[in-house]
């Protein structure tokens, strides 16, 4: 049933007794062509793209806990394509672009809303450092404005200009960034992928992966072995645990990152900015909430949850940026379990074995990438070979020296 | 969190920074044939769901390196020791 | 109209006459009263809008939970959205205005949405506003986002102060209610540092709600008698006001005081609030059992709320919620809510118990077994209500009792989940184990006797038990109740976001069965109240609606916080200038003197400039070069890193830590030295001297001291602890300028005690430790940044400016003049000197022109991995020199570089200039750029691509070097 205003009236007359569900629940298969481990956005959307894009049927995505339970319920919503160096670049503006046309495509009103995201800077050398990333944008026709501390005002007026410790220069602004409902985008993938014939498979954890001739064969889950021709594994945040079963170890560190959101009110602040003077940044969802996060709390956990420090360390920044938000009380915090990889970027690569590919390693930047990479693992997966927007993603590329470390801070995971 | 530094008692988790595992061992030699060696020591880590020994700075107290004893999923803390003792404990060993 | 105040009874002083205004009409109130219970003894009930439908909304508690009862409080900068009524302490000058309407509270346009309700169901959003695209940002999302959140928020600076604490404790107790004293006393008797923290402005918890008998005196006569013991222990801290809003690994607690929220302003030196860490050894969860609502239709309308509520207006605050109610329920607490309203002289039309058999006394109030209340009747008051099976009762308020569900919230923070238990249908609290016991009513137990013995056992554990007194208890007994299906009207579960009984079953059909599914799809729990009051109910309602039981639904996680906690209190002092500190120089006081313009870098000041009458930067800046490079300047470098190194295996240990060799250093000499990161990459550059055999003196960048001494204690003693060597920062304790141009040396000179300057005694790269100005130590290098015969002086910190000054009279007559970074950063690009640009944290040493400093012959940090193809590979991006053709032209720093002819792409992307400075020895714009070979490029002439400002010129790649390429001045 498509999802439009006439189908929605024509429901209401009947109590909304007759929605089909958005997704099946289906008994598993004993074997899929594909498995995809991970229903999170990034395997949601790759087994939709590989439905959708290569015309594969039979196919299926594992997840360990309810749809969505990953990062994906659990970011701050952001998206953006404001990227540096080559092989960033293009990746994430394809994303920006899949996000620009998203909801028409899997007919589900995800909320992408384009409100710009704005970066201040606080001294020169972070103004010629944004210089360098606006126009790398700019030189591959991604939108980007530099804005001088007046310009900043008239956007933001209720800023601290006067009284600041680290007073506003100026910002980078990308207008077509924004953010995007993050749970519906998870249901706008499933309700497509499952209209496609995708199997979707809730609370069916893998526990092993059969390799056989150094060919993946399925996967043991605790609904029994479900034998499989290729497998993509898509768990961030666990992703070194998931690959173990194979016996590989990866250059990454899982951390977690905590995010918060306010009491509701009325439309306070319109796009996204994040401060140049310490860990925040913030927008303001439709419901009214402000969410906002900061860094991650430092030390490696799989725990989702954080501690007090780095709540400090975040709203001490929030409120130097908007010294108003100190009377405006923050409702909840949450945390989110990050594959925080040697250079800040990800891997979305084949592997040594053959069939089992690998989508991890987003740090903190998953959320927006979730229709390129899923985009792209899903090229890589039924093409068996890396597209060139995600070229660059390869998991040798520390051997050989090809970081890309947009952050210039090595291989400390804890610093990107 | 609470860090029980060898030298300046149990200590709040805000005066410590944290480099990760500890359990990498730095290679000894700069032989060429050495370099998965090292590449490994850089980049390749086991990331546990669980028990770990992780390097932490008391950076805002004693400026000792430990290594803290700790379970990535529960947050709990079992002890800590000053990384110099971890590094003669596994060379020791070696 | 005061006719809902009662004549007697009641924690309010009736001798006080607190004048409050709400949306504009002023009111009287007493002391002891929330807004919430002044406001319902002023008759007024209608208190607020919903979030979705816009409903009347009035007091649902009388307490934390509150989802309906927000105001807008205050004004101007202070004035704070979505606060709770209910917690809101009243004084005299309060100002409150309700939310989430227009154009008024009492005719809310916004109402006309449920006309509508049909349609906008659960997750109706994500189903339509989606043609055409276009208008999402443009029209539907800007309504939405103006129709949706609830207050508004000031955008003015907040007045007020906030402090942070620590605190240490063997017992914290949260809650002082009848288990939490009994706890607390217990621990205190044992002589253990105990802090009770309780939210409510009083101590006593539910004992100052109630009617009850403790060792044959009332509840609160008895919690006096406690408070008074507890208050006079030395042991013993009182919290109240505070509340204790998470649970944090370490068994850390984080609070909120709101030490002055019950005052119109603060007292002077007071903060608004105080932000607590506590640290406890052990710490019992004493925070009592939320009542929850029963869905029925009109549940949410002004005047029905929960009987634990009804009776808290009426036994505290002296204040009725209507004249006659209807009191509905499935257990027993009923009947005392009858009991106690009778007792108050309200009238009580009817019990209507949803049993069929009960045991408990009604005391002559008509009791009508097994029926439902189905609907509230009314519209912004209840007139009346609707049974089940059609009767009708007169009313002007509904109380209502669902049930009792435990307070486990911070017993869940760090992530165990409550359990179900289906006798007492409750989800009791996860086992912590001894640090964090829960206790009393928050474990479920119902009846009073068994708080205070729980409350007396857990604070003591395996200590002396203290007595516990004797109580009268209320028999408890309870039947689920739900969800009355018989209802007409809307039935909430959350009131804030107007989450119905009907959504749940509506997102479990649709697939959102999962617990978490069906609280995103459907919003219930996702207020302000974060469900306190609704998520049992809405566990129940899809637990029916899948055929699953309670246990197999499960609860939605438990986050903090407990309640909403302001940014303030996060914050505590560290706002505006204080947002950090400020690290100022030894020779601060002296650039002050010379007029200079300070710029911020990292936590440092830095003189940035030395203007003169009418001149800007630039033009301060480049007579500040043109006077040094032309006779002779003085700037303060104190803020570069210094570290004392000293030890028989110091060379060894430099040797490790810089890529080239320092081991091999003379005595009495500086060298440059290039540290790497493990991965092979350029970490850091500075100057390291040799003063003895055993001796050096680092000096790092400004932005990477603190890091670089972070790595050195990583590397010797984690990486090379059997090195004999020791370290210290010394940073602050020197200061340090350098004085450069040609007149640099006759100006010292003036300065030493004893030495002769000559190139002899003090050559290139010297390194000496001299007196000066009369026995001042000092130490002098022959360093130069500037390219200029050049020193730096370096003197103990407080000597600083002194010898500054001195500095500046002894180069009086050659026309000295401080310069700032700026013209230190045009002179370090005039000679192609690499700094933070280009250290950028993904260049070697060969990008940097330094492959050559790479030793082969010992092992340091990032040899190996320095190898690695990536970083070998000719094409990557080298520093050169950039100056525009046409020499008018200005390049930027930022501008991305293109081959003549290419169009702008990624693909094409040749590097970006890195540093640009206006030279005014060249008398054009040179700069620095990482470019695609570059070393091999010098002479092509490319693009600067500047899009970003609308900018494009041609410009020529050469050597950085731009100025004095055969370092003559260098030696002059």
């Amino acid at each position: 049933m498509r999802y439009n205003v006439f189908s929605l009236i024509k429901n209401s007359f009947s109590g909304h007794k007759n929605w089909e569900p958005a997704w099946r629940d289906p008994v598993p298969q004993k074997e899929y062509d594909i498995i995809i481990v991970g229903g999170g956005g990034h395997g949601l959307a790759t087994a939709y793209y590989l439905a959708k894009e290569h015309g594969l049927k039979n196919i299926a995505v594992l997840e360990k806990g309810w749809l969505g339970s990953g990062n994906i319920g659990r970011n701050t919503t952001i998206i953006r394509s404001n990227y540096m160096l080559p092989g960033n670049n293009p990746f994430y503006e394809w994303s920006m672009k899949l996000w620009e046309n998203l909801e028409q495509d899997f007919n589900f009103n995800a909320m992408v809303s384009q409100r710009g995201v704005l970066n201040l800077c606080h001294t020169d050398a972070q103004r010629d450092a944004f210089a360098r990333r606006g126009n790398a944008m700019r030189i591959d026709g991604v939108d980007a404005e530099l804005l001088d501390r007046e310009a900043v005002r008239e956007m933001y007026p209720f800023f601290d200009y006067e009284n600041a410790r680290f007073p506003i220069k100026g910002g980078l602004l990308q207008k077509r960034g924004g953010t995007v409902r993050h749970d519906g985008v998870a249901w706008g993938y499933a309700r497509g992928a499952d209209s496609r014939g995708v199997d979707i498979i809730q609370h069916c954890e893998v526990k092993g992966i059969k390799v056989e001739n150094g060919k993946v064969v399925g996967v043991d889950t605790n609904r029994g072995l479900i034998k499989c021709k290729k497998l993509g594994l898509a768990t961030a945040g666990n992703s070194s645990e998931t690959a173990k079963m194979v016996g590989m170890r990866l250059p990454m560190e899982s951390h977690v990152l905590q995010a918060f959101v306010s009491e509701g009110l009325k439309p306070y602040i319109d796009g996204v900015v994040t401060f140049g003077a310490g860990h925040f940044y913030v927008s303001q969802s439709d419901k009214g909430g402000l969410v906002f996060g900061g860094d991650i709390d430092g030390y490696n956990s799989y725990a989702r949850r954080g501690n007090l420090p780095m709540v400090e360390h975040v709203i001490e920044a929030g409120v130097a940026m908007i010294p108003s938000l100190s009377r405006v009380r923050v409702l909840r915090s949450w945390g989110g379990i990050m594959d925080m990889s040697m250079d800040g970027s990800p891997i979305i690569d084949k592997t040594h074995i053959e069939g089992l590919y690998l989508n991890a390693g987003w740090c903190y930047g998953g959320f927006k990438a979730t229709p390129a990479s899923g985009w792209c693992f899903a090229y890589t997966i039924a093409k068996d070979e890396p597209h060139k927007l995600n070229a660059a993603y390869r998991l040798d590329r520390f051997k050989t020296g090809h970081m890309l470390d947009e952050k210039g801070q090595g291989a400390t995971p804890n610093l990107h | 969190m609470l860090i029980p530094c060898p030298h300046c008692g149990t200590r709040p988790v805000e005066e410590f920074t944290f480099l990760g595992d500890a359990a990498p061992t730095r290679p000894t030699t700069n032989d060429p044939s050495t370099m998965e060696a090292w590449y490994e020591y850089v980049y390749l880590r086991n990331n546990p769901r669980g028990a770990i020994e992780e390097y932490a700075h008391h950076s805002g107290g004693c400026r000792s390196w430990l290594v803290v004893s700790r379970n990535t999923e529960t947050h709990e803390v079992f002890g800590a020791v000053p990384a110099r003792d971890f590094t003669r404990a596994k060379g020791a060993k070696a | 109209m005061t006719s809902y105040r009662l004549d007697k009874g009641g924690l309010i002083d009736r001798s006080t006459a607190l004048r409050f205004t709400f949306d504009g009409a002023l009111h009287v109130g007493h002391q002891g009263d929330t807004l919430a219970s002044a406001l319902l003894a002023n008759g007024v009930t209608l208190m607020g809008r919903s979030f979705k439908y816009h409903r009347p909304r009035s007091v649902i508690t009388a307490g934390a939970a509150e989802p309906n009862a927000l105001v807008e409080l205050r004004e101007g900068g202070r004035k704070e959205a979505n606060t709770r009524a209910t917690m809101i302490e009243l004084y005299d000058g309060l100002v409150s205005k309700s939310q989430n309407n227009w154009p008024s509270l009492d005719f809310d346009v916004g109402a006309l949405t449920s006309l509508a309700s049909s349609v906008f169901v659960a997750g109706f959003y994500y189903k339509t506003f989606m043609w055409p695209k276009s208008f999402w940002e443009k029209i539907y999302e800007p309504i939405i986002r103006r129709a949706a959140g609830l207050g508004t928020a000031s955008k003015l600076p907040d007045p007020d102060k906030y402090e942070k604490s620590y605190a240490h404790c063997d017992v914290l107790v949260i809650g002082s209610g009848p288990t939490g004293l009994m706890a607390a006393l217990a621990a205190a008797r044992q002589a253990k540092r105990v802090i009770l923290a309780d939210e409510s402005s009083r101590l006593g918890g539910s004992l100052l709600n109630e009617q009850e008998e403790i060792g044959g005196t009332s509840g609160y006569e008895w919690t006096q008698g406690v408070i008074a013991e507890l208050g006079s222990m030395p042991n013993v801290t009182l919290l109240p006001r505070t509340t204790i809003m998470g649970w944090f690994d370490g068994n850390i607690f984080g609070a909120v005081e709101r030490v002055s929220d019950h005052l119109r302003v603060p007292d002077p030196y007071e903060p608004r609030q105080r932000y607590w860490k506590i640290h406890a050894k052990r710490a019992v969860l004493a925070a009592g059992a939320e009542e929850r609502p029963v869905a029925f239709g009109g549940n949410d309308m002004p005047g029905v709320m929960t009987a634990s509520a009804m009776r808290t207006y009426a036994n505290r605050y002296a204040a009725a919620a209507g004249r006659s109610v209807v009191v509905f329920g499935g257990n027993d607490s009923i009947y005392r809510t009858a009991r106690d309203l009778k007792s108050h002289g309200i009238h009580v039309e009817a019990i209507v118990d949803s049993r069929k058999e009960s045991k408990a006394d009604a005391a002559g109030t008509p009791v009508l077994r097994g029926a439902l209340v189905a609907d509230a009747v009314g519209g912004k008051a209840v007139k009346s209500v609707h049974l089940a099976d059609g009767t009708h009762i007169n009313c002007e308020a509904v109380a209502m009792s669902g049930g009792f569900s435990p307070i486990v919230n911070l017993a869940c923070h760090r992530g165990k989940k409550p359990v179900w238990d289906a006798k007492l249908l409750a989800f009791l609290p996860p086992d912590n184990g001894e640090a964090f016991t829960v206790a009393g009513s928050a474990a479920s137990r119902m009846l009073l006797s068994e708080c205070l013995a729980d409350g007396a056992a857990k604070g003591a554990v395996d200590g002396k038990p203290i007595t516990v007194p004797k109580c009268r208890d209320e028999a408890f007994a309870i039947s689920p109740l739900w969800w009355v299906k018989e209802s007409h009207g809307k039935a909430f579960i959350d009131y804030q976001n107007d989450a119905t009984a009907k959504d749940l079953p509506l997102a479990a059909r649709e697939g959102y069965s999962d617990v978490e599914l069906a609280k995103r799809y459907t919003t219930t729990g996702m207020a302000t109240d974060q469900g306190k009051l609704g998520n049992i109910n809405a566990i129940a309602i899809l637990a029916e609606a899948t055929g699953r039981t309670m246990d197999e639904v499960g609860t939605t996680t438990f986050r903090p916080f407990y309640t909403p906690v302001s940014f303030g209190a996060f914050t505590g002092p560290f706002t505006g200038h204080h947002f950090q500190p400020v690290r100022k120089t030894p020779l601060h006081d002296w650039a002050e003197e010379q007029g200079a313009v300070f710029v911020e870098t990292g936590l440092w000041m830095r003189s940035s400039w030395f203007p003169r009458e009418g001149e800007d930067w630039l033009a301060s800046a480049s007579r500040e070069v043109l006077n040094t490079r032309g006779a002779v300047g003085i700037c303060d470098v104190s803020t570069l890193g210094k570290i004392d190194v000293q030890g028989k295996d110091a060379g060894q240990f430099l040797d490790r830590l810089y890529c080239n060799t320092f081991s091999t250093l003379a005595v009495g000499k500086a060298r440059y030295g290039l540290m790497l990161r493990e991965d092979g990459i350029v970490y850091d550059d500075g100057t390291t001297s040799r003063l003895a055999e055993d001796h050096y003196v680092m000096t790092t960048t400004t932005a990477n001291a603190a890091k670089v001494m972070a790595q050195m204690e990583f590397a010797h003693q984690a990486l090379f602890p059997d090195l004999d060597v020791t370290y210290v920062s010394v940073t602050e304790q020197w200061a340090q300028m350098a004085v450069a141009g040609p007149k640099s040396r006759p100006t010292l000179q003036k300065l030493m005690d004893e030495l002769v300057m000559t190139d002899e005694s003090v050559p290139y790269m010297a390194a000496l430790e001299v007196s000066i100005m009369g026995g001042i130590p000092a130490r002098l290098f022959r360093l130069s940044f500037s390219g200029e015969h050049a020193y730096e002086l370096a003197v103990p910190a407080d000597y600083g400016s002194m010898v500054a000054r001195a500095v500046m009279q002894a180069g009086d007559e050659f026309g000295i003049t401080p310069y700032g970074v700026e013209a230190l950063s045009i002179m370090r690009i005039e000679k192609g000197h690499v700094a933070g640009g280009e250290l950028n944290g993904t260049t070697t040493a060969g990008d940097l022109g330094m492959g050559k400093m790479v030793s082969a012959k010992k092992d340091f940090i990032g040899r190996m991995m320095a190898q690695r193809e990536g970083l070998t590979d000719p094409n990557r991006q080298a520093v050169v020199g950039i100056r525009p053709v046409n020499p008018a032209d200005r390049i930027r720093a930022g501008a991305h570089l293109l081959k003549q002819d290419d169009t702008p792409s990624m693909k094409n992307d040749q590097g970006y200039v890195t540093g640009v400075a206006w030279s005014p020895m060249l008398d054009m714009w040179v700069g620095l750029a990482l470019f695609a070979n570059g070393r091999a490029r010098h002479g092509e002439i490319v693009q600067v691509w500047d899009g970003l400002r609308g900018h494009r010129v041609m410009a020529e790649i050469c050597d950085p070097m731009h100025f004095d390429k055969e370092n003559k001045r260098l030696h002059a």
